[in-house]
């Protein structure tokens, strides 16, 4: 299991630094300072034992001169797996043959916790919340084994200003919410308005060739749910799933047809541990109890039938060995009464470029030398329509042999619909004890869909 | 505190003293203050007010003191309303690892493992498995593994879940590493906490759940539950074997491939895996071959990764492969035509395509070779384009590529000497590798066209200092001035072919990381062994181990010791070895090495042999199925025939039947290898072998089988290949018939009937021995003329008889004689002497020895007087004069 959890700022000065097991850092990360950076650093280490695995990793990996070619280095039987968060890296340490990608997991876990504790994750916020994260670091890890580490859960009990002092009624819910069943939810809470937001936010990915042809394509797309609603209410969630649609729409011949274009695949979804899996496995009905305020319900995969809402088409022309044309064409690709929002496109541009003209008809285009790449940006573009780009761009000429790799055109917006085709049906509540029935329910459902990874080769 | 002055006080006045006290300067009188205290709570005095004071005090070097506070601490925190803090007090104090203080944690600990709190008790789980750490004796003397067990029947999932990590880390190091008995019951209780647990909790319920099979089913709605470890734990726990685990394989792709589009750090885990996976199963995965495309922006390792598998899943990928040959990373270009390489090799088709891709000349042209290599003479039209290159290349890879290639096509090159002579000019510049290749491009460029290589020979060589380089050509020199055309037989040779799948992981070690799939393992791609200490993880695995086949299994090893006695032949520990085996998937790896030329299941068919034979199951037996004939060697009558040691040698043969003689293929971790159980069956004309392949070992599949005989008594040799055209599953078993004749070459075998063989597949090969039995021999023709019978007989020497017992028979003249007819066996006369049947027998062997036999037969006496042979071995020359000299049989 995990053996210790250090957080370094980029330069590799540990900011917390908290083990679990005493194989950390001793005799192990000895050899590992002295095999690995030979004698010099022995000797600056010296004295505490345990520092010589923080050292370890900081000379291995952070002050590393190569890329960094893998998140779990191994150095003298000594595993460090880390994560990178803008500029403060998270280790985990072992010397065991740990589940890898639960490590990864905690290390994820860990970054949302504290993020939703002190906000974005920097040196400055580690420094001014360290006793925090200290309490936080006792609590989910216990033994280097993951214990509850639930947002909501953990709230109740560490607090940033000390535990008051509680009932016993009190106490006992908190520990059975941290330990319990329904973790993630506490008894007796009241909304004098009873809501609920969902939100499906998709993120559409493309990997298109010049001549048009999709090589891949996906969507990953999540349900986000915002709930406020008083007791303990027993939700039920529907959407077009083709799966659902099929086995319903046996009955009626007409609606199979009608609903049945409708209708989506799923490759993959995982949900909420809230979501009662036995039920999603036998009727493929999305049945929990969900935790009170954001939540994810649930995340998908579909590769079938993907709405793709913009069309690139690049044209690239080498004139000469000192110039380069390049005329790029957008289509949205999606009903003309919708409005998509922050276009931009990236055409990158080869490192000795010296000069670059761009006209665009719409929106606003710059060459930035910093990003090697002609970024073009478009605020509100409606369905249906089609906008063009073309630069010149000027070369320096280079005895490099080497060939400009042309990287692919990127493409980033905002479309206010779900690229996956996913509709949501229903979102029934049921709080038998309390007086309240679905109706009541203030509902609102969103769609957004946004680029993910979306390129086109040129 | 043993001292009984601090119990006696008992003023009112006490606890301020106290306090006044452990403020005391004194260090010797702040821990008399402690001890007071200590004292004082001991006999039931309420001291809690002094808490601030105690831990004062906690701030001192004496052991004593300090050991003091931590006891009053854990005392009052112990019984601290808020199940928080006493929560809280026994975690901190687990970690406090000094085995001094641990004596002072065990009651506290006791008494949170009977808290009334969900929260203390998953909190004192673990801190009985840190306990274990420190001091395990403690912990089995407490009983506290019992307390954990009683958590598994827990309502809370958490402390379910908490148990279960602290009984697999205790096991870990525990001499009886199977703490929790999986019991049906059991698994139904985790199987209902990992429904309600919190996701690391069902990662603890499985990893500790290795029973798998009877739980997939039944965990597979796990794989909708959200994170990646869950997946990655499921298919740790996947059966190795059976088509089930494909179509589970085939349920995990989508879930797989989702994690794909996670974070980075855990695309990565994934892609080691699969990895893996496809090392075993390439068609799991196949048609998500786009899911591995590579993104611009992946990390470089993600990407390298990526390539890596699209490589094993290939074919369809190439296009995307010279679109990455363009990129910007070096390493992953070169990495990306040596993959395009790689695919050529793999796809005919493609190679074509591969040949024009030349961004990156210095690799390309590696890859060409193996490109050459695999299909010489099709596409030489390259030629040309790469000898326009030879300028550009400064790698000596690439360098002895080219000269290689020139080498090799150099009746096609026209200016083929001028161009190696251009290399020669800067030779001792180059690295060995190059002048190495050149050197041999010369002589091949000598040997196809003496005529213009002439200036060329007089090699530079001589005075280099790199005595490879010396030797190489010393001996091209020799060869080319002694006997050119050896040396063009010898340089000019046909090359080996390059095999297709590259980079593979050796089987066995493929096999154990599939074990530890999910691991850090199975991401370094290197045993648990090679980067963890100590005993921590290495046997967290064992390799499944599968017990002999189903006939092995089943013989009743009794018998087999029993026959032993009598049977010096026989080494006498088979039976221990029959049991060793038949025990060897419950006992630890250790034991195996003991076993190194196993003797697998010494299946004792013939042990009851005759007796059982002509006994009471003898009506449905002998006369039936061929497959029961194969027990009917009559030889094996064990009373009598231990002083005839010249027979003997044969009659062990049924008992040695299926034992091995193989001590190969040992796998590194100490397993031993024989891999086959062969059962002989009879045909009514040659050897029908069924062999059963048993995995012993591990999980490697196989496939390539291939099998042959030595040289033998009998001439039998397979008169097909062997058929086994699908991969041999792990744990799976096969049944093969090999049909067989005897045409083959012949050679006396010690015994006679011994057959030695081979079988080979992907990983190995394996040598095994067995006796065939003699009566699958017994040729139709075997009915000797009357005359030819008596004429024979008398020709016989004495020393060539021999005689047994056959015990137990109940069966009259008659019935035994048309058994045996059934077996080729033929009663030439029959005469009663005495009130005894005599019968006499002949049979002939496919290689045309005769056996003659004389059967006493006493009615009412169940004990058969297979008795006086006076014609039993007959002399004949077999093939080239060579004599058999011994002949036996009944």
């Amino acid at each position: 299991m995990i053996g210790g959890l250090f957080i370094y700022n980029h330069k590799g000065e540990v900011l917390i630094s908290r083990v679990y097991r005493d194989d950390i850092g001793s005799q192990a990360a000895d050899s590992a300072v002295f095999s690995s950076s030979g004698p010099f650093l022995g000797e600056r280490l010296g004295g505490v034992v345990r520092r010589n695995a923080v050292d370890a990793f900081r000379v291995n990996v952070i002050h590393a001169r190569q890329q960094v070619r893998s998140p779990v280095t191994n150095i003298a039987r000594t595993s460090f797996f880390h994560v990178k968060r803008s500029n403060i890296w998270l280790a985990a340490v072992t010397k065991q043959n740990v589940n890898a990608a639960m490590v990864f997991e905690f290390l994820y876990k860990m970054c949302d916790v504290m993020a939703a504790y002190f906000g974005k994750i920097s040196e400055e916020n580690i420094k001014n919340n360290f006793v925090l994260i200290y309490e936080l670091l006792d609590e989910i890890l216990d033994f280097g084994y993951p214990q509850n580490s639930e947002t909501g859960a953990l709230k109740t009990f560490i607090t940033q200003q000390g535990i008051k002092s509680q009932t016993k009624e009190e106490q006992s819910q908190i520990t059975s919410q941290v330990t319990g069943q329904i973790g993630w939810r506490r008894e007796g809470i009241k909304y004098r308005r009873n809501e609920l937001f969902l939100d499906v936010l998709e993120s559409v990915n493309l990997l298109m060739s010049p001549q048009g042809q999709v090589l891949s394509a996906h969507v990953s797309g999540r349900v986000v749910m915002k709930s406020y609603l008083s007791g303990m209410p027993e939700c039920k969630f529907g959407m077009n799933d083709k799966i659902v649609i099929e086995k319903q729409g046996k009955g009626t011949a007409d609606e199979t047809s009608k609903s049945g274009k409708q209708s989506i695949a799923i490759d993959d979804c995982t949900f909420h541990q809230c979501v009662r899996l036995s039920k999603f496995d036998s009727e493929r009905s999305i049945s929990f109890i969900p935790p009170d305020g954001e939540f994810e319900l649930m995340r998908y995969r579909t590769t079938k039938d993907i709405i793709l809402p913009f069309r690139v088409i690049p044209l690239v022309r080498e004139v000469g060995r000192t110039k380069l044309e390049v005329k790029v064409v957008i289509k949205s690709n999606f009903k003309p009464s919708l409005l998509a929002q922050k276009i931009e496109v990236r055409i990158p541009t080869p490192l000795n470029t010296s000069g670059v003209q761009v006209i665009c008809m719409k929106g606003k285009a710059k060459y930035k030398a910093s990003e090697n790449a002609i970024v073009w940006k478009i605020k509100r573009m409606a369905g249906m329509k089609e906008s063009q780009i073309s630069a010149e761009i000027e070369l320096l000429p280079t005895n490099d042999k080497k060939k400009w790799a042309r990287p692919p055109i990127s493409m980033n917006f905002e479309v206010p619909f779900a690229p996956s085709g996913l509709k949501v049906r229903y979102l029934k509540v049921f709080e038998p004890k309390l007086n309240y029935s679905d109706h009541d329910v203030i509902k609102w459902v969103r769609y957004i869909g946004r680029s993910g990874i979306y390129e086109t080769r040129c | 505190m043993t001292d009984p002055k601090y119990f006696t006080t008992n003023k009112k006045r006490e606890i301020f003293e106290l306090k006044a006290e452990l403020n005391n300067e004194k260090k010797e009188k702040r821990k008399e203050a402690g001890k007071k205290v200590i004292a004082a709570m001991t006999v039931g005095k309420d001291v809690s007010s002094l808490f601030p004071d105690v831990v004062n005090c906690m701030q001192t070097d004496n052991l004593e003191l300090k050991k003091l506070v931590y006891h009053y601490l854990m005392n009052y925190d112990c019984e601290d309303p808020d199940p928080l803090i006493r929560a809280l007090t026994v975690r901190t104090m687990g970690c406090i690892r000094v085995d001094k203080i641990t004596e002072y944690l065990c009651e506290p600990l006791c008494k949170c493992l009977k808290d009334e709190d969900p929260y203390v008790w998953k909190t004192a789980a673990v801190c009985v498995a840190k306990l274990h750490d420190i001091n395990a004796q403690m912990v089995e003397d407490q009983g506290f593994l019992d307390s954990l067990r009683d958590f598994i029947a827990d309502s809370n999932p958490m402390v379910v879940a908490n148990a279960i990590v602290a009984l697999s880390e205790i096991s870990e190091s525990h001499q009886n590493s199977n703490l929790l008995d999986l019991n049906s019951q059991n698994i139904n209780k985790l199987l209902t906490a990992l429904n309600e647990c919190t996701e690391w909790g069902q990662i603890f319920i499985l990893d500790y759940d290795r029973e798998a099979q009877s739980i997939c089913e039944q965990v597979t709605p796990r794989l909708s539950h959200a994170n990646s470890e869950v997946v990655l734990s499921f298919l740790e726990l996947l059966p190795k074997d059976s088509d089930y685990y494909n179509m589970l394989l085939k349920k995990l792709a989508p879930p797989l491939v989702t994690l794909l589009s996670g974070e980075p750090e855990v695309q990565y885990i994934t892609l080691r895996n699969i990895n893996l996976i496809v090392q075993i199963r390439p068609e799991t995965l196949k048609q998500e071959i786009k899911a591995f495309f590579v993104k611009c922006n992946d990390p470089i390792y993600v990407k390298l990764e990526k390539l890596d598998i699209m490589i094993r899943l290939a074919s369809q990928v190439l296009a995307e492969l010279k679109e990455y040959a363009t990129e910007g990373d070096v390493d992953f270009v070169c990495k990306a035509v040596r993959a395009i390489g790689q695919c050529a090799i793999k796809v005919e088709q493609s190679a074509e395509c591969c040949t024009k891709v030349n961004y990156v000349v210095q690799e390309a042209i590696v890859v060409i070779r193996d490109i050459f290599r695999k299909y010489p003479n099709k596409y030489e039209s390259i030629i040309a384009t790469l000898c326009g290159n030879l300028d550009s290349l400064d790698e000596p890879d690439a360098r002895a590529a080219t000269i290689w290639i020139v080498g090799e096509c150099a009746e096609r090159i026209d200016n083929a000497d001028e161009l190696l002579e251009s290399f020669l000019e800067g030779f001792h510049d180059e690295s060995t590798q190059v002048q190495l290749t050149l050197l041999t491009a010369i002589v091949k460029l000598f040997l196809k066209k003496p005529s213009e290589t002439q200036e060329l020979v007089p090699l530079t060589t001589r005075y280099s200092d790199n005595s490879d380089l010396r030797d190489r050509s010393y001996i091209y020199r020799c060869l080319l001035s002694t006997d050119p055309v050896t040396a063009k037989e010898i340089v000019l040779s046909e090359k080996p072919l390059i095999s297709e799948e590259t980079d593979l992981i050796e089987p066995t070690l493929l096999d154990e990381l599939i074990c530890h799939i999910g691991s850090l393992a199975s991401v370094y791609h290197k045993p648990p062994n090679a980067f963890v200490e100590g005993s921590h993880g290495i046997h967290r695995k064992h390799l499944p181990i599968h017990h002999g086949s189903t006939d092995a299994g089943d013989s009743p090893v009794g018998t087999t010791t029993a026959m032993n006695l009598e049977q010096p032949q026989v080494k006498p520990s088979q039976g221990d070895l029959l049991g060793d085996l038949l025990n060897l998937d419950l006992s630890s790896p250790v034991n195996a090495p003991q076993v190194s030329s196993m003797q697998m299941g010494a299946v004792d068919l013939q042990g009851g042999g005759l007796e059982s034979l002509l006994g009471s199951d003898l009506g449905g037996g002998i006369g039936g199925s061929p497959a029961v004939g194969q027990s009917f060697i009559p030889s094996s009558v064990p009373a009598t025939f231990a002083p005839s040691p010249g027979p003997a040698v044969v009659s062990s043969g049924p008992n040695d039947l299926f034992e091995f003689s193989t001590g190969i293929g040992m796998a590194p971790g100490g397993y031993v290898a024989p891999k086959a159980v062969w059962l002989p069956a009879v045909k009514a004309k040659g050897l029908e072998i069924s062999g059963t392949f048993t995995h012993l070992q591990a999980l490697q599949h196989m496939t390539d089988f291939a099998i042959q005989f030595n040289k033998n008594s009998f001439g039998v040799i397979p008169s097909t290949p062997l058929a086994i055209h699908t991969p041999l599953m792990p744990n799976q078993s096969i049944d093969v018939s090999l049909p067989l004749n005897t045409v083959g070459p012949v050679m006396k075998m010690e015994p006679l009937n011994n057959l030695q063989g081979a079988v080979k597949n992907n990983l190995d090969v394996f040598y095994f021995s067995w006796l065939i039995p003699l009566n699958v021999l017994f040729v139709e023709d075997g009915k000797m003329e009357h005359q030819v019978f008596l004429a024979t007989s008398k020709d016989i020497p004495n020393e060539n008889e021999l005689q047994f017992q056959v015990k137990e028979c109940h069966f009259n003249a008659d019935t035994v004689s048309s058994k045996f007819q059934n077996n080729n066996v033929y009663t030439i006369a029959k005469r009663n002497v005495e009130g005894q049947d005599m019968l006499y027998q002949s049979l002939k062997l496919t290689n045309g020895i005769w056996i003659l036999a004389e059967l006493r037969i006493q009615p009412g006496n169940p004990n058969y007087t297979l008795e006086s042979f006076p014609h039993c071995v007959f002399v004949k020359f077999v093939k080239d004069q060579m004599v058999v000299d011994v002949w036996l049989s009944f």
